[in-house]
């Protein structure tokens, strides 16, 4: 089976939940975050492998997001530690982790939106000397950086196809469009992770296609890429290794294949979509009493 | 009725020294609102430290004009980064009321008879301005400038006045186009995004904040060197809700906006005042008294204002684009 051929180039040891990786970039221990009463995550080791396309999924509420949060520097956890290609991570300010190579995108898409798509895409570089206050003065200190950020940023845009949208206000487009930019401003840094957050969240069929390939364009590229996502189809379509959160905990890990066939995952699953099932019927008992 | 009169008061107030302190002021809040996001409510706390500042640093320590300019400065800049230290981290609100709530308190504070060693309580402060003056190339005299004539001391304020108001705009407009103006602009529609692209959100914030708020320690100076009198109660919030709206009219995320904005927002009362009380003088106008003509030109700026945010809410130099987006 090719899934276990790369599950055995990922997993080091046996596959369970917090199993330990070959190579991993991120690895989190003890995580606790409490909103009152309530433990939202509570991760107890996680790894994530460099270099492959992982996907956390998990019912809503599950805590993917708010792990998202702390990972980042975003939220502050009650409990944890975390290190990102070997380095300490805890405590650290969500724009140090960005520089360090850990950039995200958000569930909410946060286009800058009165900017146009050329300058969001301008300010996801780093090291502008332009950026600071007293350089930002004197143009011939930045002009030269200026205009190569400006040729990267075109190149990606064109990857994402909104070069025509080069001059748009942000504001202007359209909610998967917006979720490309995110996405393509985010690689202007060219980080060495990306934590995509529900990428796919109100793209239209026809967009998601490319976003995919996108992001599986990304692994090619050398990026690792860690994202929340609900739809199981494109889970297993795009990703290396899947993670399974439930009410704060990882419940189960592995290949996309096997994960699925979990009891434990189809379990958490099958309690957030009960609902979802229950819907259905109705609508075809609607239909049929017509 | 003098319509000659009216029209020369009028035109006047383009080059008055009002319009050019209010200018600076506004300047300032356009680069903490307009393309910070910032809130800032105490735009007057600012002005009154720099003039403040300047009137303490001569009078109190004999210091010269650039020594007294530079304490004014200080002031403010101290001043911002207390303010800035707490609330710039929070949401956008808290610096609006933590910046309103200042303002209040030095207004008393300055005011006060407790202070009044330093600031001369409600008598304020006055004649800190020989040493300024003492550089006016311009002989004794007076000067026509087509419909309005100035004394020499007049006309050397308002120079000095409206060249700082050119040096403020140049250097905003250079700034806001470059790279650090952009990070600003990404901050006021977002910063958490801004963040999440490595940039230190509060450290833009914080520039942002002392950099408005010596704009309009400038405005503040200007304001009390034509009389060379400084009192309390000029810095009363009204001066900041003015302020707000001079930067309104002209459209807030402009540099051109807040000076044609101000020269607008004072010609017009000006052309107000003196219409009103020429008409009350000549009987037209039976039911008012020339003491409510000072209110009621207000009563009118506010008619306007509203009549400017149904039609044109971009103010006048607003990019019309970026407001349908805010719907």
């Amino acid at each position: 089976m090719a899934n276990s051929v790369a599950n055995d180039a990922i997993a080091k040891g046996a596959i369970e939940p917090g199993c330990a990786k070959v190579d991993p970039i991120l690895i989190a221990d003890n995580v606790t975050r409490q909103f009152g009463g309530n433990t939202a995550v509570n991760v107890a080791h996680l790894e994530i492998p460099r270099g492959k396309i992982t996907a956390l999924i998990g019912p809503n509420g599950a805590g993917k997001t708010t792990l998202f949060n702390l990972l980042t520097g975003f939220d502050k956890p009650n409990s944890g530690t975390w290190t990102f290609e070997g380095k300490q991570l805890a405590g650290i300010a969500p724009h140090r982790v960005a520089r360090w190579g850990m950039v995200r995108t958000f569930q909410l898409t946060k286009a800058l939106s009165l900017l146009t798509v050329i300058d969001n895409m301008r300010l996801g570089a780093q090291d502008n000397p332009g950026e600071s206050f007293f350089k930002s003065f004197v143009r011939p200190l930045w002009a030269k950086k200026e205009q190569e950020i400006t040729e990267r940023a075109d190149g990606l845009l064109k990857r994402f196809k909104l070069d025509a949208k080069r001059e748009d206000y942000a504001a202007a487009l359209s909610g998967g469009q917006r979720k490309l930019l995110e996405m393509a401003r985010a690689l202007m840094s060219d980080p060495k992770l990306v934590m995509l957050d529900e990428p796919m969240a109100g793209v239209n069929p026809a967009l998601t296609q490319s976003l995919l390939d996108h992001i599986k364009g990304l692994k090619d590229t050398g990026t690792t890429v860690l994202f929340v996502e609900h739809d199981m189809h494109m889970v297993r379509h795009i990703s290396d290794w899947v993670v399974v959160m439930a009410e704060g905990k990882i419940v189960a890990e592995g290949p996309p294949g096997d994960v699925m066939k979990n009891p434990a995952v189809i379990d958490a699953y099958l309690g957030a979509h009960a609902n979802d099932d229950l819907g259905t019927v109705s609508i075809d008992t609607i239909k049929e009493a017509n | 009725m003098d319509f000659g009169l009216i029209f020369n008061l009028t035109l006047g107030e383009l080059i008055g020294v009002f319009t050019a302190a209010y200018a600076l002021c506004a300047l300032g809040l356009a680069m903490h609102f307009g393309y910070t996001g910032l809130l800032n409510f105490g735009q007057a706390a600012f002005a009154a430290l720099g003039a403040y500042g300047y009137a303490f640093a001569t009078l109190n320590w004999h210091w010269n004009m650039w020594g007294s300019f530079a304490f004014g400065i200080l002031c403010s800049v101290v001043f911002a980064v207390i303010m800035g230290i707490p609330t710039l981290r929070l949401r956008a609100d808290y610096l609006a009321i933590v910046t309103i709530a200042a303002a209040q308190a030095l207004y008393y504070a300055f005011g006060t008879s407790q202070f009044a060693w330093a600031t001369g309580g409600s008598n304020g402060l006055s004649q800190f301005g020989t040493d300024f003056y003492s550089y006016n190339p311009i002989p004794v005299g007076r000067y026509s400038l087509g419909i309005i004539t100035l004394s020499e001391k007049e006309l050397w304020i308002r120079i000095v006045a409206w060249a700082l108001v050119a040096i403020v705009a140049v250097l905003l407009i250079v700034l806001t186009r470059s790279p650090w103006g952009r990070t600003l602009k990404g901050i006021r529609e977002d910063e958490d995004a801004v963040r999440s692209l490595g940039k230190n959100v509060f450290v833009y914030k914080m520039q942002s904040l002392v950099l408005g708020g010596v704009i309009g320690s400038l405005g503040g100076m200007v304001f009390v060197l034509s009389s060379q009198t400084n009192q309390a109660s000029t810095w009363v919030s009204n001066f900041t809700f003015m302020t707000w709206t001079v930067l309104l009219l002209g459209g807030a995320a402009t540099i051109l906006g807040p000076i044609v904005g101000s020269a607008v927002f004072f010609m017009f009362l000006m052309f107000t005042q003196t219409l009103l009380e020429g008409l009350v003088n000549i009987g037209a106008l039976p039911f008012l008294s020339i003491a409510q003509v000072g209110q009621i030109r207000y009563l009118l700026v506010g008619l306007f204002l509203m009549l400017l945010v149904i039609f044109r809410p971009q103010g006048f130099f607003g990019n019309k684009k970026e407001m349908q987006f805010n719907g």
